[in-house]
């Protein structure tokens, strides 16, 4: 048997780490809702798992969104990740090759040099130092940029690291060791017995200046009491996610989805984030306003050590930009959501006092402004004067006692107010018997869409308007005028509506691109998902955005959200229009007289 | 005494040396802008509650910090948090924060899993 005490700490290491994350995992597979166990169980056994390993391949070794941030970056982790992932594939092809079965000791592939120190003499046996040699090579050059990432991390395309905890640090100063030491303790053994191949010889013979047949056995000490450390931190750090990624994908693949309680599955998602710190990049609330302890990869840190603040949870804009950049694909305002529920009170109702006024008769078509629209009475006048130039029977359902929809509650945690604020809701729509629901704010769109139980059709007034111009309902004019359109982050990130305001706007004016739009574009800085962000730091993103989106200094800025109106119109940069308003005020006339000679031409055919 | 039909009601002064900081405080801390509410009534021009039933939120931030707890709960239960009075708040004033940690503080209510 090859044994040498030296393989102990390495063999202790890793049985702890098995032991510690298969309790884990069995832990968080107990706590999955029913929903998540009835798609892992539906789709286990079909085409999807085959999906989740190609998946896991190309994400959790190539590391492919990474490359998408920054070639240097993605090079990084995809040498130390699926450099070390082919150096463990082939150790172990060596190891059972020399040992002429599947089940020789398991460390003999990890210290396969010191033990096996002849020339080898088996099936293919001089493939295999050159191509070790230059995978070790290819995960130092790895470590070399991960050490460069830590002194200047925009040489990787970032601007901001994450700040570590200490076993985070712990952990990482093991893994930047474990790949230095073996590179020494194989290079010390080839120089004693010269089974070293281009890069383990060349360092041999370097090395052959000290005395190695007594520093030999410390090398290779140091290289297991290395890994003995990695292994035990890594369940505790932030290299959980190396297991917990390949699960999560496969859980995603299946099917699972986070829904509005803490499950497993959050478990598995919180465990899978690396903390890369890409999500900083982006984030408004650090660029923008310098808020530097909030986003996604703390909260998620903190919320995996069980030591969250009320602020990390709360002062987030919800914009999703975060969840569009992370790598991991984690669903990242889902989970901030489910942090920020609050317990219910059974038996209580809330918002008795409101007097619902049920419609009076059948309409084709509810419109529902919502809040803020009320804000902004210009984008409700256009709203009425395009139903009526397209002849609609519609029903202003919140024209004088409306009720919220209910969002802004259950962006807050209060989810017992916000359904009894969604039954109010829910009767009025269905009272009207209409097949189409239109609003005005997307934050409404949002909420209609997901949390309301309606048997209609709901619509964006950005999609409805783009129809009744699809279908000839209404005639418009080009002004000529240059326009920028901002994705409200509730209708664009947040409900995948990217291209009707953009189609109706192409119409009527010179629509002109920014560098923020669609996926990447920018949050207003109003968002009500964040309650407690005070106005100066709300200010600051605004102003930001602004700058960035009059880049061009064009005649409009467009939007579609009344919220994001309402913010931008204080900045004082640009004219500030909704959509509603822009095609309002560009109705061709022409149209509007012939539709009036053909409605007299109607009138006098029916009196003759 | 003399039963003459009717009665003096009790004073409706506010005695303002009577003032109960120790909640409002945690309330300041958390949104330094509350101080600066000049009571000026923006907010309840535009509130979407008041739309229906009396609720001030004016009322409700005198009233919490002069210590008067009895049934602002339920006077807090009102409120929608829309956000529009923010919006209009000519002093900056962060109402949505103000009404939503009054919440926390009042009701006790607490996270579900943190």
């Amino acid at each position: 048997m090859n044994y040498n005490p030296f393989i102990i700490p390495f063999t202790t290491g890793a049985i702890i780490l098995f032991a510690i994350i298969i309790y884990k995992f069995i832990a968080w597979y107990r706590k999955l809702d029913k929903k998540q166990r009835f798609y892992l169980r539906k789709n286990i056994l079909t085409f999807k798992s085959i999906e989740a390993i190609k998946e896991s391949f190309l994400e959790a070794l190539i590391h492919r969104n990474i490359y998408k941030k920054n070639l240097l970056l993605g090079y990084m982790h995809m040498s130390l990740a699926f450099g070390w992932f082919l150096l463990i594939i082939f150790g172990k092809i060596e190891a059972s090759l020399h040992a002429q079965t599947l089940f020789e000791e398991p460390w003999l592939a990890i210290f396969f040099r010191y033990f096996v120190r002849d020339e080898h003499k088996f099936f293919m046996s001089e493939i295999f130092p050159p191509l070790m040699d230059f995978l070790l090579l290819v995960i130092l050059s790895g470590v070399l940029l991960a050490w460069l990432k830590r002194f200047s991390s925009s040489l990787l395309g970032m601007k901001k690291t994450t700040r570590h905890s200490k076993f985070d640090k712990i952990a990482l100063a093991s893994l930047w060791w474990i790949f230095p030491l073996r590179l020494l303790s194989e290079s010390s053994t080839a120089a004693l017995t010269g089974n070293g191949s281009f890069l383990t010889g060349t360092v041999g013979n370097l090395m052959a200046v000290l005395n190695l047949q007594y520093f030999e056995i410390y090398f290779w000490w140091a290289y297991s009491i290395c890994l003995f450390a990695f292994f035990v931190s890594l369940p505790f750090s932030r290299y959980m996610h190396i297991p917990t990624e390949v699960v999560f994908i496969f859980l995603k693949k299946w099917g699972a989805t986070a829904g509005e309680e803490y499950s497993g599955y959050t478990d598995f998602q919180l465990n899978a984030c690396s903390r890369c710190g890409i999500c900083i990049d982006v984030c408004q609330m650090n660029f923008a306003a310098n808020i530097q302890n909030v986003q996604s990869v703390y909260f998620i840190r903190d919320t995996r050590y069980k030591h969250l603040k009320d602020e990390t949870a709360n002062n987030c804009l919800m914009c999703g930009r975060c969840v569009e950049a992370c790598p991991v694909g984690l669903e990242l305002t889902v989970i901030r959501q489910q942090l920020r529920n609050k317990k219910e009170i059974a038996g209580k109702h809330y918002y008795d006092y409101t007097k619902p006024q049920e419609a009076d008769k059948k309409y084709d078509i509810v419109y529902f402004a919502g809040c803020m629209t009320h804000l902004t009475p210009s984008i409700i006048i256009s709203m009425k004067k395009i139903f009526e130039e397209a002849g609609i029977n519609y029903w202003f359902m919140d024209e004088n006692k409306g009720t919220c929809c209910g969002r802004p509650m259950r962006q807050q945690g209060f989810i017992q107010q916000s359904k009894d604020l969604i039954s109010i809701n829910q009767k009025l729509i269905n009272s009207s018997g209409a097949k189409t629901l239109v609003t005005s704010c997307p934050i409404c769109y949002k909420s209609f869409k997901e949390e309301y139980v309606l048997d209609i059709e709901i619509k964006h007034h950005s999609e409805f308007i783009n129809e009744l111009i699809e279908n000839n309902k209404i005639k418009i004019q080009n002004s000529q005028k240059s326009i920028v359109y901002h994705d409200p982050c509730e209708l664009g990130r947040g409900s995948g509506i990217y291209e009707e305001p953009r189609n109706i706007l192409a119409k009527v004016g010179n629509l002109k691109s920014s560098e923020f739009e669609k996926q990447n574009s920018l949050c207003c800085g109003g968002s009500l998902s964040n309650a407690i962000i005070e106005l100066e730091d709300q200010i600051k993103i605004r102003n930001h955005a602004l700058e960035n989106l009059t880049a061009c200094n064009p005649d409009i800025l467009a939007t579609a959200c009344p919220l994001c109106k309402k913010t931008f119109v204080h900045g004082n940069k640009a004219k500030v229009m909704d959509i509603a308003e822009i095609i309002a005020e560009n109705i061709s006339l022409q149209n509007q007289s012939s539709k009036h000679k053909e409605k007299n031409k109607i009138k006098t055919k029916i009196e003759l | 005494m003399k039963n003459w039909g009717f009665k003096i009601p009790d004073s409706r002064t506010l005695d303002l040396d009577k003032e109960d900081l120790k909640l409002y405080n945690k309330i300041v801390e958390k949104v330094p802008s509350a101080r600066r509410c000049i009571m000026c009534g923006m907010c309840s021009a535009t509130c979407s509650a008041a739309n229906h039933t009396n609720f001030n939120f004016r009322l409700v931030h005198h009233k919490f910090r002069m210590g008067m707890f009895e049934s602002l709960a339920s006077e807090l239960d009102k409120c929608m948090l829309c956000g529009k009075c923010r919006m209009l708040c000519p002093r900056g004033v962060n109402t949505r924060a103000v009404i939503y940690n009054m919440r926390i503080i009042l009701d006790n209510m607490y996270y579900k899993n943190i």
